[in-house]
């Protein structure tokens, strides 16, 4: 058997030492999920802390993977350790995937680079608690920053991307007029935006569209709440343009948590959500052992002959757990 | 481990820009329930090495139409011997049915012609892997 030879303190301490193989093996471990994926989040996160995460997130399509290889380009010039985790879907029908974002990240083999796939693999919650995991690893063993690139379409990928230090948005031209940009959600928990793709028609429009919704962040006093305006940076990542900016103001934004203290709001909020999800997904478990149970089946026999409501049912399940 | 959590690389090595069957082939394995990393095009051994790592691949896929297959083939499963990595390796695409002795000999796991059916690129895959987690 290729995974069963080492233990996972034996697999965390050659990761540790730089052993890129075994950091591999971890990953796959994580992303399986169960009490395996527990423990060896458990010894990443007594490590943790350290690094700066970065997450990229945009439509499909919008150049997240072809940007993230350039920037992965230059923080490697600069010899720092760069990991990436790129999340790519399962297919719902057959639970496989094309995870094809190493393929936008050509001639990335170096030494100070980590790039792995991921696929969303549809099981509830299982994204959720496998990506910080993840992160957490690859910061234990001295991974900084760690770029996460996700879809932004789904809530949770959104959150996903969201719970990252500095959220990088990518957006392309003709993405819509002023109003979508001021509709609620993943334009919202970007800390930079990067119009992609800019030497296509409609890229300065784009830009006005997004200036104008933050102006009206300025006019609704969310800009003076937060005491930061989202840079909005003009790219051509097939060329390379914009790439040195965008590290900058990624930097800037790093500063200015760091200055302003909500470094700290950040991390205690993914660590928060971290919690909260494992709660979630616990309760969510047991929950659907109990329906099996011979008092989950006349529960739901109960509600099927109308005899109590479904929110009934629910409320007499839950607590039936936490008198256990 | 159950099928659905099979991870294959696939990739193309050296020059050689007929990636079509490479293609039909990660959305078989896709439909299979597998997870397929595709590197696309002009890899080198040592990026598939690197890959495969990264990755903790099951299995390594490689689409050869350009008759280097003799050469690349064994170059990659030396590769791999040295990065003492016991990934199988398959080799799909135009391989004449005289050179596939040489290839197996040399430590490639499986060899896929043009004709064979999405059932047995997904049984070859599925049957390298185990034969490895057996070993």
């Amino acid at each position: 058997m290729k995974s069963s030879k080492e233990t996972i303190p034996q697999l965390f301490e050659a990761a540790l030492s730089g052993e890129r193989r075994s950091l591999g093996k971890l990953l796959t471990l994580v992303e399986r999920g169960g009490e395996t994926a527990d423990a060896v989040a458990g010894l990443a996160h007594q490590k943790a802390g350290n690094t700066h995460v970065i997450g990229i997130t945009g439509a499909p399509g919008s150049g997240k993977s072809t940007l993230t290889g350039r920037l992965l380009e230059l923080l490697s010039q600069t010899g720092q350790n760069t990991a990436v985790l790129a999340v790519d879907p399962s297919s719902p029908l057959t639970g496989g995937a094309i995870l094809g974002d190493r393929i936008r990240m050509d001639d990335l083999t170096d030494e100070n680079s980590f790039i792995r796939s991921m696929a969303t693999r549809g099981h509830s919650g299982g994204l959720a608690l496998a990506v910080p995991a993840a992160i957490q690893l690859f910061d234990a063993v001295g991974y900084k920053p760690v770029i996460i690139e996700t879809v932004g379409v789904g809530q949770v990928e959104v959150d996903v991307a969201g719970a990252a230090d500095t959220t990088v948005v990518v957006v392309t031209p003709g993405m819509g007029d002023a109003v979508q940009a001021n509709k609620a959600g993943l334009l919202e928990v970007a800390d930079i935006f990067v119009v992609n793709k800019s030497d296509r028609p409609g890229a300065n429009d784009a830009r006005r569209d997004l200036d104008l919704m933050l102006d009206l962040g300025h006019i609704s006093g969310l800009e003076e709440k937060t005491g930061y305006r989202p840079p909005i940076i003009m790219a051509n990542s097939l060329e390379g343009t914009g790439s040195q900016e965008i590290i900058e103001a990624i930097e800037n934004h790093a500063n200015h948590l760091k200055n302003s203290g909500s470094i700290k709001v950040r991390q205690d909020q993914r660590t928060l959500m971290e919690v909260q999800n494992r709660v979630e997904l616990l309760i969510g478990t047991t929950a659907e052992e109990t329906l099996s149970t011979e008092f989950g089946q006349a529960t739901i026999s109960a509600v099927l002959d109308r005899e109590i409501s479904p929110a009934q049912a629910a409320k007499s399940i839950v607590n039936s757990l936490l008198n256990d | 481990m159950s099928d659905q959590q099979y991870r294959v690389i696939l990739a193309k090595l050296g020059l050689d820009g007929h990636d079509r069957g490479i293609k039909v082939v990660a959305r078989i394995l896709r439909d299979a329930g597998m997870e397929v990393i595709y590197l696309g095009l002009r890899q080198t051994t040592g990026s598939i090495i690197s890959a495969a790592e990264e990755e903790d691949a099951d299995a390594i896929g490689l689409s050869m139409h350009n008759a280097g297959h003799l050469t690349l083939g064994p170059k990659m499963t030396a590769a791999l011997n040295d990065a003492r990595l016991d990934i199988p390796l398959i080799i799909g695409g135009i391989v004449p049915d005289e050179d596939v002795e040489e290839l197996l000999e040399s430590g490639v796991a499986a060899v896929l012609g043009p004709g064979a059916s999405a059932e047995e690129v997904v049984s070859t895959v599925r049957d390298a892997i185990s034969a490895r987690d057996e070993t």
